[in-house]
């Protein structure tokens, strides 16, 4: 399994933290001269770039979130004037503002390097031929796949968001290699598969590289089972580049090697902001190395992870970023448990039958907290014996009982009556008055 | 090779240098790039240790050098050429060459200064026509030859070329200039700083950009080349060199 890059991606930590710590310092002197948001930081606190001396030294940067961002839209934290900058995209916003991101050429050139690594250690080969689902447009998610992969040298199909009967005709006719897009995309395409009764053997499929919503491990298996691919997770985030961040080595499932010649990570504690030793969860924070167009420190990525700088059985001596499943305000409280919809989504998508599209519906009665969980099943279940339906009923809400200590009312829908959500978080519908306030400030 | 991590450097209570990190692996051609007074001479003088960084470090391997005399730095293999050449005008081509080697002991020398001199002149063939000539009566191209050829006899490991293109026509330029990679099949690794920033990023591997004391920018030099504020402050955007029509 290739390394696209051995020189840096095996390079010995001594050397990769002298190349951080210089790239570093150039940004800072760049952003002083350039940013006036980063300036006003700077004068606030008498920090001066060269204060910062060491990679230790950077906890001293103020943190950067995403209402700072949304305040500059669109181009006020560019370092650059727009004439250098050749790329432009934006991010999401599911509530609010949407946050723009630019690129100049390095930018770009930087960018399709590092998918390409990220691609290389999730299979990919110019052999390939990778049919990419999704969306092109303002998203960073189609275009980043899409140059990495060119950069490799495969031969790359953008279909773009589409149906999954028209995703599944392209891989079959086109003799699509590997998928890159959302989980719910390679799910949906598996059960086309199976409603047209495809034998997956007749596809060309190796592996697939999905990302841009959180996946459990059992999603990751389902996939893995019902396209007969390997998948790996990647993590990307449109504020420092957009995929390119890190990804798993298919060797060594479970953890993503981090670009970090492009990227400097921390792991803070969400409520003091102090930075976690490794191995600690927390709350991830990235500041940029090489980016031109726009430089960002201390990016609070509000996604929780923990870091690993031991060695890796792939050869690789980038540290490693456990998956992210869960955002740092996504945490729940329940009839006074604290919960993460991901933990939801674990239990339930471990009993057979069950698709992993659910809803939480959280409401008040009395002063008590009441839990409704629905959740898809397939169509054979529901028209079935009535017995079997009440029987996985209780497995479920016994196991969520069992497991998260959660007491709630269990609802089995029809397939497709819930569907795919961008994330998590949004499972869950909280129709309480006290928490719901606070829930809408995020995002 | 060299790491320099976070130096200071003052001239009394000016600060020169603030916070420069900069590293060069061996069989590198690395170039400092900047305007007058950005720093690079003061970048190379406190890796050859005319001047000691007041914080920081300056590494070779494993051996922190920052504070050490030029002396003993020149001893750990490495070599630097002055701004302006500072040759002996009033010794001949040959004797500026041996003063090279001055450092090196008497067995080191016996019987290999013939290879050394062989070296600089299949480099620099005019310095072989010219050997007794005194140093003062060559041209400016040939007097940076001389310059470099000296520094080469102490047989270093790491050169630090101080604007080696300064006072020079176009042609002498493209002379030295294309002998500086040959330096590399030597085992020579070079720093070199250069205010004509186009002929060293043409040269050069990876680059490092100086203002007012720090580093702004790095990379390779197709990064840095791509990179508009460089074209604009260093490289004259429009401008062509003549001898690039060669």
């Amino acid at each position: 399994m290739p390394i696209w890059n051995a020189r840096i991606e095996r390079m010995p930590r001594a050397e990769l933290e002298q190349l951080q710590l210089e790239r570093l310092q150039a940004t800072l002197n760049r952003i002083w001269d350039s940013v006036p948001f980063y300036r006003r930081r700077f004068e606030e606190t008498g920090l001066m770039p060269e204060h910062i001396r060491s990679l230790d030294d950077v906890r001293l940067l103020p943190l950067t979130v995403k209402e700072d961002l949304r305040a500059g839209y669109p181009y006020d934290l560019f370092a650059l004037p727009l004439r250098e900058v050749v790329r432009i995209h934006a991010s999401s916003g599911t509530t609010g503002q949407p946050t723009v991101v630019g690129y100049t050429k390095n930018d770009l050139r930087n960018w399709s390097e590092l998918v390409a690594r990220v691609l290389s250690a999730g299979g990919a080969t110019k052999d390939d031929v990778i049919q990419i689902s999704f969306s092109y447009g303002l998203l960073t998610d189609a275009f980043g796949f899409h140059q990495g992969a060119e950069e490799i040298g495969a031969s790359v199909i953008p279909v773009s968001a589409g149906a999954p009967e028209q995703q599944l005709k392209i891989m079959r006719d086109f003799r699509s290699t590997a998928l890159v897009g959302t989980p719910t995309d390679a799910l949906r395409i598996a059960e086309a598969l199976e409603e047209q009764e495809i034998p997956r053997t007749s596809l060309h499929l190796r592996w697939g590289m999905f990302g841009s919503a959180p996946w459990s491990e059992n999603v990751r298996t389902r996939i893995e089972s019902l396209l007969g691919i390997s998948a790996t997770d990647n993590y990307a985030i449109s504020e420092v580049m957009g995929p390119g961040v890190s990804g798993e080595c298919e060797e060594n499932k479970g953890g993503l090697h981090i670009n970090e010649d492009h990227f400097l990570c921390e792991v803070i504690d969400p409520e003091s902001e102090e930075v976690l030793p490794p191995g600690e969860p927390g709350e991830l924070v990235i500041t940029t190395l090489t980016k031109e167009a726009l430089p960002i420190l201390r990016y609070r990525t509000r996604d929780l992870t923990s870091i690993d700088a031991r060695p890796c059985p792939c050869g690789r001596t980038l540290a490693r970023m456990a998956r992210v499943s869960s955002r740092t305000d996504d945490m729940l409280i329940i009839g006074g448990v604290k919960l993460f919809p991901a933990q939801i989504e674990q239990v339930l998508t471990e009993v057979e039958g069950v698709e992993p599209h659910y809803r939480v519906i959280v409401d008040e009665v009395g002063g008590v907290d009441r839990v409704e969980v629905q959740v898809e099943v397939s169509g054979a279940l529901l028209t079935g014996d009535v017995g079997r339906l009440l029987k996985m009923e209780n497995l479920l809400r016994r196991r969520l009982q069992a497991d998260l200590g959660l007491s709630a009312e269990l609802k089995l829908v029809e397939s497709r009556t819930i569907g795919p959500v961008e994330h998590p978080s949004q499972r869950i519908v909280d129709r309480r008055r006290a928490e719901g306030g606070e829930r809408s400030k995020r995002e | 090779m060299l790491t320099v991590r976070s130096a200071d450097a003052y001239y009394g209570n000016v600060q020169a240098l603030k916070g420069v990190s900069l590293h060069v692996s061996e069989g590198e051609i690395v170039a400092l790039i900047g305007a007058n007074g950005a720093g690079k001479t003061t970048t190379l003088r406190t890796v050859s240790g005319l001047l000691s960084p007041r914080r920081g470090s300056v590494t070779l391997g494993d051996r922190s050098i920052g504070g050490l005399a030029p002396e003993a730095i020149v001893r750990l293999g490495i070599s630097q050429v002055p701004e302006n050449r500072r040759l002996f005008g009033l010794l001949s081509v040959r004797d500026n060459l041996l003063l090279g080697a001055y450092h090196l002991r008497w067995h080191e020398k016996r019987g290999s200064m013939r290879t050394d001199f062989d070296r600089v002149y299949a480099l620099f063939p005019v310095l072989q026509e010219r050997a007794q000539q005194l140093a003062g009566t060559l041209s400016g191209g040939e007097q940076q030859m001389l310059a470099i050829g000296r520094a080469l006899m102490s047989r270093p490991r790491l050169l630090l070329l101080d604007e080696p293109s300064l006072g020079l026509a176009p042609r002498a330029v493209k002379a030295i200039f294309d002998a500086i990679p040959q330096f590399r099949q030597q085992g020579l690794t070079v720093l070199l700083v250069e205010q004509n920033a186009r002929a060293a990023l043409q040269i050069a591997d990876r680059a490092y950009v100086l203002e007012t004391g720090r580093v702004v920018m790095e990379g390779t030099s197709l990064d840095l080349f791509n990179q508009k504020e460089v074209q604009r402050a260093y490289l004259g955007r429009g401008y062509r060199q003549v001898w690039e029509e060669d």
